[in-house]
């Protein structure tokens, strides 16, 4: 409080509660009336909606359709049943309360508050009851029950924890396993067509995974680690060491589709710029440098996939990933 | 409108317009007539001699007088009379100014000035083709849902879920694509304009583009289920009417259940 | 009139016998029935959280029945044609088939939906609310608490709701909650492991995922906002200073009849509006998105508004990693995603009582203080504000890029620097318009309210005559206590021991100078005395 006030009297007083003003429906019974009347109307309104609900529900088919300005085409019975519903509650709403606005007493009404700190002897008769308790238990003086409680109450709780461990396998090393390998042709990704080098012309990009022994398909499991985007630009447009060159074939570039922020698909590119832009957090990656970063919070560039052609011509992995694709996690190693 | 109206200051123009009722005239009677091939090929070098005057006119200053590119525009060797086509026949080119990227507007070359610009083009040196008419029969070749799924593999990331286009980097964008012409679609997935990659015949198959085009014209056309759409970007809009429309009205209802009636 | 003919009550019957005879209720409601609340909009917010909160327990208990928490591969065969035969997950396929074949399904998913939002947005207006009005001072302090950690909940079960459909979106959201447990050091890996039973996506999460949803968090909630009312019923409701209204007594209207016929229409209305909204506004329309695929993505990926500033922090941190012995920790999703919402988080839990540590004040407080009489505590919550917006709009920057003609990279690079600054202005700024206001009722009770009216004086000069204000304006305007810096130089404090002078005693100072450093002096007697000689 004010350390100034104290001395000081405060200039104003609290002049107490104002005076009741009265309503019109009050003292008026024509206006009385015309509440009344108005909350009964909002009632029955309520009720015809919710039998027009019930009329919308059977008589409107579900692939009914209507048009309405700013709707456009919209399904009839979605809209019919969702207006008469709204309205069937909303009239009870402004009923309710307008019955209690006008008719109910409106005369403020005071209830006097207690602090809620206990009365001092209650207080006192409690701390007597508990040492009592306390002392008939003995808990102050067997230290031995009180320490071998404790243990076994802290261990008791591994149970549960424990019980949790088969909530999954253990990470190992799966986080780092693609399905790519040496020689994986790389297929379309939906469409499943290996594509050669001449299918893409400069600025292009397919959208691939590796083809799979056996005709198996992608699982999502896969398709998480799998997707790369595979682009074409002149082979003078890249600046790449002599490694990262010979991932490439004559301008043919392969990353892995998967940010390496929180493992969004980066199919965002743009071939004028040759920028690789994630959506969801907006990392930009420059192909030319070997998907570098350039803009964004993710820190590392896209994993390159290193690619060449086999015998027949088509595009295929030399070899898996050399490093884990995706987001970064603890036991991630560069 | 400024454009053609500069042109017809020109001391030439006169002389252009006659040059070009001509060969126009010309070009639809060899096109309406069931002409001999070398008659057809002329007709094609006369519209290949029609562009290449337009295109010194109205492309050349950018794109260089052999369309070999400039600093400012690129190369239009080998890009095609489908690149052209769907470059011009949107108005994207001629650009109104020097921003991030051409917007699409109202076309500044007729049709028919299109396709000699086109012809043009195309004579430089073998690009995708524009694909006919018959060739974009979607409704009977495409499949519906693999065409939404080939979208969102491969488009939605730029153009939205739903077609209605997106953000790019550095105030780019990727245009919506509801109203656009099937074949417009068609020419710039295999053409690539501005910023969008180009999607070859085995990357995305012809029937694959169908699909897609398909989808799309369904998207569309497609009816509303569950009332206004607000925009179909997601969660931002519905955010945007919850915290204005919705709270708008739940707070006004608790002010006047709070008003002291009267 | 009762006097002279004995009436019967309307509850003097057979049901309400065996009801006392078995609880004893009586007594219990015979004090509680006519209970008073105060009434006023503000006090309202509160409670279209909870009604909303029964209107999503309604509704998503609808959804229950047609909804499948499977993650099993089926092919779509319903009756929306742009999916036909395409593979996608049990959920996902039953909440199409709810949206579209069952008859009132899509009206239910949406309401469900907005009142989802609406949820959370009221918990935030509400939170607002007793923040800017000083409501969590003691003894409400554990309702502070309380509400935090509703609101918390809050936003975890909407994110839970949301991604249940797993469709395109709203697998792309918990791809990111994954990236962000896998992203923990020394536990993280394990963490997202045992959470989806393996590497991402998995086959299990959904179901576990649907227990957290619809049990779990729900009860949870249930809980707290029992214990939540429980503490507003027993230690009355705050209320607004006025004539009358003191920390002793609560002015109002009885439970019974007004307030049940109001509050119980209150939910009806909550609950139409809600309905209207499903009605007439489509929401999370997932057909449009398509079943999950990790290799795709939609641009515009958000998620709800109240996920949308953890987004919009994630998008604008630097790109900070640090890799040594073998290990990776990322500062680029540590930060934004754990560390700045967790500071944030427990500031607003523990600033009552950093607060009442700074004023020493150990008083019950049950009149609520108006925002501009507390500057410093309002600017502050401008500030909190502005941070969270700025964080916000960048969650949405590449909506409002493609709407406004925009680039995303301006719009991050103005977050980026924004969300240092803009706080601080909007600080300043609001603490300044705090103390003009209170200057300005400080005038207006020494000297009135200008009252528009012109007068020439005999020197030809114009005034604005001004009228004094009534008693009771007087009164609400002067009422306020107000708090002094503790003194600097002073190292005994009133009992004669030593005060703590090491870093706790003058950080204790520094805060208390900070916060009631500036202040408009009330009128004092002496000043009104100065004012009536002047007349």
């Amino acid at each position: 409080m004010s350390d100034h006030s104290q001395g000081e009297i405060e200039p104003f007083s609290d002049p107490g509660l104002p005076a009741h003003v009265h309503r019109r429906a009050d003292h008026d019974p024509v206006a009385e009336k015309r509440a009344e009347r108005q909350v009964a109307t909002l009632f029955v309104i309520s009720a015809l909606s919710t039998i027009a609900f019930i009329v919308s529900f059977v008589g409107i088919r579900s692939d009914q359709y209507i048009f309405l300005p700013l709707f456009g085409t919209t399904n009839a019975q979605q809209l019919a049943l969702g207006i008469f519903f709204a309205l069937a509650l909303s009239a009870i709403g402004f009923g309710a309360v307008h019955w209690a606005k006008t008719l109910m007493p409106d005369t403020e009404q005071v209830d006097l508050r207690h602090t809620m700190r206990s009365a001092e002897v209650d207080r006192r008769e409690l701390a007597a009851t508990f040492d009592d308790g306390a002392r008939d238990s003995g808990i102050g003086r067997r230290s031995l029950i009180k320490r071998t409680l404790g243990a076994a109450l802290a261990l008791i709780t591994i149970s549960p924890l424990i019980l949790l461990r088969d909530l999954g396998p253990l990470p190992r090393k799966q986080l780092e396993h693609t399905n790519w390998q040496k020689g994986s042709r790389l297929i379309t990704d939906p469409g499943g067509i290996a594509l050669k080098a001449a299918d893409l012309q400069v600025g292009g990009v397919a959208h691939v995974l590796p083809e799979l022994p056996n005709g198996r398909h992608q699982t999502l499991d896969d398709l998480t680690r799998d997707a790369v985007l595979v682009i074409r630009l002149r082979p003078e447009d890249l600046h790449l060491n002599a490694e990262r060159t010979n991932w490439t074939h004559d301008g043919i570039i392969a990353f892995s589709k998967l940010c390496t922020h929180m493992g969004c698909a980066v199919g965002l590119y743009e071939q004028r710029t040759h920028h690789l832009l994630c959506p969801c957090h907006q990392s930009t990656f420059d192909v030319t440098t070997g998907a570098s970063v350039i803009f964004g919070p993710a820190a590392r560039p896209l994993p390159q996939l290193a690619i060449t052609v086999d015998s027949e011509g088509y595009l295929v992995a030399q070899h898996g990933f050399t490093e884990a694709v995706g987001p970064s996690f603890w036991e991630r190693s560069v | 409108m400024k454009r053609l109206s500069k042109y017809r200051r020109h001391p030439l123009a006169a002389a252009l317009v006659i040059g070009l009722g001509l060969l126009l005239v010309g070009s639809i009677y060899a096109f309406a007539t069931p002409a001999a091939p070398a008659e057809a090929s002329n007709a094609r070098n006369q519209a290949v001699q029609e562009g290449r005057q337009m295109f010194l006119k109205g492309c050349s200053s950018c794109h260089g007088l052999n369309a070999e590119g400039t600093k400012i525009a690129p190369s239009l060797i080998g890009v095609g009379a489908a690149s052209v086509d769907f470059q011009v026949g949107t108005g994207r080119m001629p650009m109104a100014d020097a921003s991030v990227q051409a917007m699409a507007k109202t076309p500044q070359y007729s049709p028919t000035e299109t396709m000699a610009l086109a012809e043009y083009i195309a004579s430089l040196a073998p690009g995708p083709a524009i694909p006919s008419q018959e060739s974009l029969n979607y409704s009977r070749d495409g499949n519906l849902a693999q065409g939404g799924a080939l979208f969102r593999t491969n488009c939605a990331m730029c153009h939205n879920f739903a077609g209605q286009g997106g953000a790019l980097s550095q105030g780019k964008y990727a245009a919506s694509l509801m109203g656009v012409p099937p074949q417009k679609i068609y020419e710039a997935m295999i053409t690539g304009p501005q910023s969008m990659p180009v999607f070859g015949d085995r990357s995305l198959t012809p029937l694959q583009k169908l699909s897609i085009i398909k989808w799309l014209k369904n998207a569309e056309n497609e009816k509303a289920q569950g009332g206004i759409a607000l925009g179909k970007v997601g969660p931002v809009t519905e955010g945007l009417l919850v915290w204005t429309l919705g709270l708008g009205l739940l707070i006004g209802a608790a002010v006047w259940l709070g008003a002291k009636s009267k | 009139m009762s006097d002279t003919q004995a009436t019967k009550s309307g509850i003097d019957n057979g049901a309400f016998d065996f009801l006392d005879e078995r609880t004893g209720i009586a007594k219990a409601l015979k004090n509680n029935l006519r209970k008073i609340f105060p009434d006023h909009w503000s006090f309202m917010l509160g409670e279209i959280a909870l009604y909303s909160f029964i209107i999503l327990l309604l509704s998503g208990t609808f959804l229950t029945f047609f909804f499948v928490p499977s993650q099993e591969e089926v092919i779509y065969h319903g009756s929306y044609a742009p999916l036909a035969g395409l593979q996608m997950s049990q959920a996902y396929a039953s909440t199409i088939d709810m949206s579209f074949d069952v008859r009132g399904g899509l009206l239910m998913r949406q309401i469900h939906h907005w009142a989802a939002l609406i949820f959370l947005a009221a918990m935030i207006v509400h939170l607002l609310r007793v923040f800017f009005t000083g409501a969590y001072r003691k003894p409400r302090e554990f309702n502070w608490l309380l509400g935090i950690g509703l609101l918390t909940l809050g936003i975890l079960e909407g994110f839970a709701g949301y991604s249940l459909p797993d469709d395109l979106l709203s697998g792309t959201g918990l791809r990111i909650a994954e990236a962000i447990v896998q992203a923990i050091p020394l536990v993280g890996t394990y963490l997202a492991f045992f959470l989806f039973g393996g590497p991402f996506p998995g086959h299990i999460f959904i179901s576990r995922l649907y227990t957290i949803h619809v049990l779990l968090i729900p009860a949870i909630i249930l809980a707290l906002i029992t214990v939540h009312l429980m503490l507003v019923w027993f230690q009355k409701h705050t209320q607004y200073p006025g004539p009358g209204r003191t920390e002793k007594n609560v002015v109002g209207y009885p439970l019974m009849p007004v307030y049940m016929a109001k509050a119980g229409g209150f939910f009806f209305i909550v609950f139409g509006i809600t309905a209207f909204l499903g009605a007439l506004f489509s929401i999370n329309p997932i057909w449009l998105y398509g079943p999950y695929n990790p290799s795709q993505i939609s641009a515009g990926s958000q998620p709800d508004f109240y996920m949308g500033w953890l987004d919009g922090l994630v998008r604008m941190a630097p790109n900070l990693e640090t890799h040594a012995f073998g290990h990776t920790i990322s500062w680029n999703i540590l930060i934004p995603a754990l560390i700045v919402p967790g500071i944030f988080f427990t500031g607003l839990a523990l600033f009552p009582f950093l607060e009442s540590w700074v004023n020493g004040d150990k008083n019950e407080h049950h009149l609520l203080e108006r925002p501009r009489n507390a500057p410093t505590r309002t600017a502050l919550g401008v500030g909190g504000l502005t941070f969270m917006i700025v964080a916000l709009i960048n969650g949405g920057n590449d909506i409002i890029a493609t709407h406004f003609g925009l680039s995303i990279n301006q719009i991050m690079w103005f977050s980026r620097i924004g969300i240092f600054l803009l706080p601080v202005i909007s600080f300043l700024i609001t603490k300044r318009i705090c103390l003009g206001l209170a200057h300005k009722d400080r005038d207006t009770v020494l000297h009135g309210r200008e009252s528009g009216r012109l007068v020439m004086l005999p020197n030809g000069e114009y005034i604005e005559v001004h009228e004094q204000i009534s008693a009771d304006e007087k009164w609400t305007l002067t009422q306020h206590k107000q708090y002094d810096v503790i003194a600097g130089q002073t190292n005994v404090d009133s009992n004669g021991l030593q005060r703590a002078t090491g870093i706790k005693g003058r950080t204790r100072r520094a805060l208390s100078k900070w916060m009631y450093g500036e202040q408009v002096a009330k009128p004092t007697t002496a000043d009104l005395e100065i004012e009536s000689g002047e007349h």
